[in-house]
């Protein structure tokens, strides 16, 4: 690299004064004297979340009201902080969706240990556990901040699903096709 | 008017006395909130807006204008200031360390009967100044006693026995030393040229608005017109003066924690502010009383001329309110330009502080002297 020597100019007497350094400085603070605040008044404003982003974990129910979780136990595993613990169980039968065989008996996410990583939500091949947008969560003792099923699936409600794949699994078995 | 100039002059003297306290009082006090909220604004924040009495709740505009300006937030830092536990650290002179605060408000409090806040004109046309104590010796006793404040502060640092506390007291001292030889050089030429030769000597803070309010070009002139030298020399020491930013040396609390009133806590560091504030205003007031014309509204036109505009030449009262209502906004005006200074110049370094007062001021202060002690030879001889 060439050395490229730099040309200071000497300080102008005005420069040396510092006052029309000063007079621009007030010029400055002024403009923002008269500019609206920047500030979001917090419990009445509420910040607009951008797409993407990771709030609790929280587990969704397909269209068909259908919890989506199938207890395989992957988010439980892959919890960094093992924030995660599931008691899988059956699915009882007769209720139409036997068919899918496991679901969780108990969910709970610990919100004390949870870091907001999203490998939950990555790693789910049902698509059943989702990082959305509720950021504030608060509580007085350590076991109300544990998130339990029902509370997931209140908070998940129900998103689109485009594959509805225990679904076309169950067609495909009784229109007795080779992949069921 | 003449009611109360038939009182007793002790009456007298217990009212004017009453009256400057219970408007020094709460300017000093709305000071502290004005400067919260003018630091807020520039820096594009709302400042204080959620405390609000009960009772005030339910009034319809007033109420949330007044929680939107921080009313009440002042009424709830003096409570928790005087409620607050007060805490005497265990190394501390118990002494020194309690009288400390309270010498800070002696200056604080007793510069501004010096200072003239008003006029008013009697029915024979005369101007008259309202003050306290109308002494010829005005602006010498100012300065006299206000920089009694020092003591307070290195009082304060000693009585601490803590090296920050120790540091700031020693860095007030020194700048205030150093400072408060270019602000009695700056206003030198002023009183140079009210004295004129045969005239009789006064360095009366009231003789120097009247000089400012004669008739003709260069009798309405304000003294900031004709002095601005002058005038820059006296307002930078007074920054320096009043320990404000960017001078505040004594408290830099980047790297002196909280400077001498560091060990200090709820209403002993409470009074330490409000003195502060005191000091602020006396200074914009004389500042103002200087070189802004004091109570004559714009340059030009004097207080009687307003006055016969307005037809209230032969009403002394409302004269009287009408000049103060002006000084005081003037004061308001340069406390606001203490605290919008504050968010715009750096902090100075110590050694810039100490070559900003010696090598730069001092020396642009005796060269103004000089100038104009010739110049005003020329003139007046």
């Amino acid at each position: 690299m060439a050395v490229v020597p730099l040309q200071r100019k000497p300080l102008t007497f005005a420069e040396r004064t510092y006052l029309p350094q000063i007079a621009a400085g007030l010029w400055t603070t002024l403009r923002h004297l008269v500019k609206p605040a920047e500030t979001l008044q917090y419990p009445e404003q509420r910040p607009a979340i951008p797409p993407g982003y990771r709030g609790a974990p929280t587990l969704v129910r397909d269209p068909n009201g259908r919890e989506k979780c199938v207890s395989c136990q992957l988010c439980e595993f892959v919890c960094p902080p093992k924030a995660i613990r599931i008691s899988p169980g059956a699915v009882p039968e007769g209720s139409g969706r036997d068919h899918v065989e496991k679901g969780p008996l108990a969910f709970d996410i610990d919100m004390l240990r949870c870091i907001y990583c999203g490998l939950c939500e990555e790693v789910c091949p049902e698509e059943a556990i989702f990082l959305q947008n509720q950021y504030s969560m608060s509580g007085v003792t350590r076991a109300e901040m544990v998130n339990h099923k029902d509370k997931l699936l209140e908070m998940g409600g129900t998103l689109p699903d485009r594959h509805f794949k225990w679904d076309r699994k169950k067609a495909a078995e009784e229109a007795g096709g080779a992949h069921h | 008017m003449d009611v109360f100039l038939n009182l007793p002059v002790l009456v007298q003297v217990a009212l004017k006395g009453l009256a400057v306290i219970c408007v020094m009082f709460p300017i000093a006090g709305a000071c502290s909130m004005a400067e919260r909220k003018v630091s807020a604004w520039i820096q594009s924040r709302p400042g204080p807006n959620r405390t609000i009495l009960p009772v005030f709740r339910w009034v319809p505009v007033v109420g949330p204008f007044l929680q939107k300006l921080g009313a009440f937030q002042l009424a709830a830092d003096g409570l928790k200031f005087l409620f607050k536990e007060e805490i005497v650290p265990g190394q501390v002179n118990r002494l020194y360390f309690i009288l400390a605060p309270v010498i800070a408000m002696i200056p604080a409090l007793s510069t501004v009967t010096f200072v003239p806040f008003g006029a008013s004109i009697d029915h024979a046309g005369r101007v008259f100044p309202l003050m306290l104590a109308n002494v010829d010796v005005g602006l010498l006793a100012v300065f006299a006693v206000a920089s009694l404040g020092i003591y307070s502060i290195i009082l304060a640092g000693w009585a601490s026995n803590s090296k920050y506390p120790f540091l700031g007291a020693m860095r007030a001292s020194a700048q205030l030393v150093s400072y408060e030889l270019s602000l009695t050089l700056s206003v030198l030429p002023v009183f140079l040229w009210i004295n004129a030769p045969g005239t009789a000597g006064t360095m009366s803070l009231a003789k120097a608005v009247e000089f400012q309010s004669q008739a003709g070009f260069w009798g309405g002139a304000w003294f900031i017109i004709t002095m601005p030298v002058s005038a820059l020399v006296f307002i930078i020491a007074l920054f320096a003066e009043t320990n404000r930013q960017p001078f505040d040396m004594p408290e830099s609390e980047s790297d002196l924690v909280g400077g001498f009133h560091t060990e200090y806590g709820a209403f002993k560091w409470a009074l330490f502010f409000v003195a502060e504030y005191s000091n602020m205003i006396v200074g914009s007031g004389v500042f103002v009383l200087l070189f802004l014309g004091g109570w004559n509204p714009i340059p030009w036109v004097s207080l009687a001329t307003l006055a016969g505009w307005l037809g209230i030449a032969g009403h002394p009262v409302l004269v009287g309110a009408i000049s103060i209502l002006i000084f005081i906004g003037k004061i308001l005006a340069m406390l606001f330009f203490f605290m919008w200074v504050r968010w715009t110049v750096p902090r100075f370094r110590y050694d810039q502080v100490m070559e900003i007062g010696w090598k730069k001021l001092l020396p642009l202060a005796i060269a103004n002297l000089v100038v104009y002690a010739i110049g005003i030879a020329l003139i007046q001889k």
